[in-house]
């Protein structure tokens, strides 16, 4: 069977859709148009594969950790090195992709939410790269703990608007980048870093991402002449999940796992794993997906010790992902986390994304389980350079 | 004939409608429903309730921060549909009409929400972030329920879209007059005019028009075009702006300003 989701509105099964206030209807309507048409356009693809090439550096290396996997006693661990991209995550994949689309749209500035800052620093470098206006917005809690990548926007020339209502951390900045779009839509591109908002974003953010896997796929075939047992990644809203999973969804005998953030453990409640701990669906930022809210539907607080995963909801194709049984979600919790970052930097020398490390631990855990004549891929995201203070600072404290 | 037709029949060729919108719950709980009758006495046609909400995208920092001190005292869905059933007891004849987000209805349940507000003399509902491609269920439910279903529309929004949105509306539709959140800057009457003309050859409904109404001045301008002029965040500033003083008697006066200054029709 084919695999052709989402359908011509946005539709995952019973998620994802267009779930916004009416002034942003028309401008996602042209924004659908604009890119099916650039998709088809061989002048647009060819653009965009030769900055992925001369100025992202792909393709990214398949690397086999040795010592991880020794360390882990099972499966042989292959790292899909996406934190030696330029600006150090999977993230430019996409603000790429959506900034060459921009331009072609005629459009003058770029807006983003971020978490971590990854999201909102690949925006701002495509932003300079292109010579367009550039705003991030930022949860004063996120700009606090991802420090570095605040300062480094603010040298990009991007404009970092902190946000203070709410939990103020990604949720909330992305309320507030919806509502600058509502109010700029004439001159301004809204850049949504991961698989979640309103039609089109979840199927043209996966389709920018889905070079991840494409690559992997075909390094792995190289590497070992077959296809991995699983594919493992991180899930906040899952871009760099949906990017790894995408060329594997038709190939039955890879298993896939989102690792979400379990915080503090599920059962506290202070966690971000809406699709592990048995969150309903609900509506938020535009689509249909699992979602963390209470009996009242208002949206619940979430924790992480990462900021980049600390959001109450999930992209809609995940939650089709987990009812249809293709994908499997499990959570590793900030403890864990941390585990893992400490073994990669010490075993393989790369300090992880805090983000990445989720998919490290249950990677880990994963290889012991399956044994040693299998094979896992799994999504390295981003690097863990951002992230030094907050481990420090989680190291004095406990 | 609904409460919210017959308003809009008996205004037709006399002037437009006032709509004053307030969250449920803001400042207070207790003050919601006597606020209510204070809006009604001062001069309001129609009663938008705001169902307060974690996560209010569309709104300015006005109206955050009207759902922020809501949600802080507790209100839920389930208080502000008791407030609409309790202020219905003694008024019958002002249409109520609730606006919100749509994940406190995809928590209650489209259809239970729907019954429930017919129960609690709620005439009709506005869901500003369910536009009407998603709105297949709550259409259903609402019409089963005999609850109007009030669509926005707004300056982005394309020739056949508007026909499409009033097919779906019922009671009025709610023109968003600029591009933005509620509570923003200034208002080109002379553009919202030619806007509405546009709009008005695509449907039948009355046409409320809200986001940017600020005072006497900007009603009076707007009274002249529109067949209802809605406010909300210049509103609520009266309600926490007084220190220590009637946040009710504020918006008393407020609102009689507006009222005075929509200008008769010939």
């Amino acid at each position: 069977m084919t695999y052709d989701l989402p359908d011509a509105r946005g539709h995952f099964g019973p998620y994802g859709g267009q779930f916004v206030a009416e002034t942003l209807m028309g401008p996602l309507a042209e924004l659908i148009s604009a890119y099916e048409t650039a998709k088809d356009d061989p002048d647009f693809q060819a653009a965009l594969t030769r900055d992925l090439h001369d100025y992202v550096g792909r393709p990214s290396p398949l690397y086999l950790a040795e010592r991880l996997t020794a360390a882990a006693g099972g499966a042989r661990i292959y790292l899909k090195r996406e934190d030696l991209n330029h600006t150090g995550a999977h993230k430019i994949n996409n603000t790429l992709g959506q900034g060459l689309l921009a331009k072609r749209m005629g459009k003058t500035r770029l807006i983003a939410e971020t978490g971590a800052g990854q999201h909102g620093v690949a925006t701002a470098t495509v932003a300079a790269r292109l010579g367009m206006r550039c705003a991030v917005y930022m949860g004063a809690e996120d700009m606090r703990r991802q420090a570095p990548n605040v300062r480094r926007m603010r040298l990009l020339g991007a404009d970092v608007v902190g946000v203070t209502l709410g939990s103020q951390t990604l949720k909330d900045a992305m309320n507030e980048a919806l509502r600058d779009w509502a109010t700029t839509v004439d001159d301004t591109f809204y850049v949504i870093g991961s698989v979640s908002g309103p039609h089109p974003y979840p199927a043209m953010v996966r389709d920018f991402q889905a070079i991840i896997g494409r690559e992997a796929r075909a390094q792995i075939l190289e590497r070992e002449g077959r296809l991995p047992d699983a594919a493992v990644a991180c899930v906040g809203g899952g871009s760099n999940a949906m990017g790894l999973f995408y060329a594997f969804l038709e190939d039955q005998a890879v298993d896939l796992y989102g690792v979400e953030a379990a915080g503090e453990g599920l059962a506290t409640g202070r966690h971000a794993a809406p699709l592990t701990a048995g969150a309903r669906p609900g509506v938020l930022h535009g689509t249909r997906s699992y979602l963390m809210y209470d009996a009242h539907g208002q949206i619940l607080e979430t924790h992480s010790i990462s900021a980049g995963l600390d959001y109450p909801g999930v992209g809609p194709e995940h939650a089709w992902l987990k009812d249809s049984g293709r994908a499997r979600y499990v959570a590793v919790g900030d403890q864990q986390a941390l585990a893992a970052f400490r073994a990669l930097t010490h075993l393989e020398g790369i300090l992880p994304a805090l983000e990445s490390s989720h998919a490290l631990a249950y990677a880990q855990i994963l290889a012991r389980e399956l044994g040693r004549e299998k094979v896992i891929v799994v999504s390295l995201s981003g690097r863990g350079d951002k992230d030094v203070e907050t481990v420090a600072a989680y190291e004095e404290h406990h | 004939m609904s409460r919210l037709q017959n308003v809009f029949a008996q205004l037709q060729g006399k002037r437009a409608a006032l709509v004053t919108f307030v969250t449920g719950g803001d400042p207070e709980p207790a003050l919601t429903v006597p606020l209510l009758h204070a809006l009604v006495e001062a001069g309001a046609d129609v009663l938008e309730v705001g169902i307060p909400f974690s996560d209010p995208m569309a709104d300015g920092p006005v109206i955050q921060m009207s759902h922020q001190r809501a949600l802080a005292h507790g209100t839920t869905m389930g208080d502000v549909l008791a407030m609409v059933a309790s202020f219905r007891q003694q008024d019958t004849r002002t249409p109520v009409v609730l606006m919100g987000y749509v994940n406190p209805v995809e928590a209650m349940g489209y259809a239970v929400f729907a019954r429930a507000c017919a129960d609690a003399g709620v005439d009709g509902v506005i869901l500003v972030d369910l536009p009407p491609e998603e709105a297949t269920e709550w259409l259903a439910a609402a019409r089963r329920a005999g609850v109007d279903r009030v669509f926005l529309l707004a300056p982005t929004s394309p020739p056949e879209r508007i026909t499409r949105v009033g097919e779906a509306s019922s009671g009025f539709v709610y023109y968003v007059a600029l591009k933005g959140v509620t509570g923003a800057a200034h208002l080109d009457i002379a553009d919202v005019a030619k806007k509405l003309a546009v709009v008005r050859s695509h449907l039948r409904l009355p046409v409320g028009v809200g986001f940017g109404v600020q005072d006497a001045a900007s009603a009076r301008a707007l009274g002249e075009v529109a067949d209802a002029v809605i406010v909300g965040s210049a509103l609520i500033r009266r309600l926490v702006a007084p220190e220590g003083k009637d946040a009710i008697a504020g918006a008393r006066s407020f609102v009689a300003g507006l009222r005075a200054a929509l200008p008769p029709r010939q």
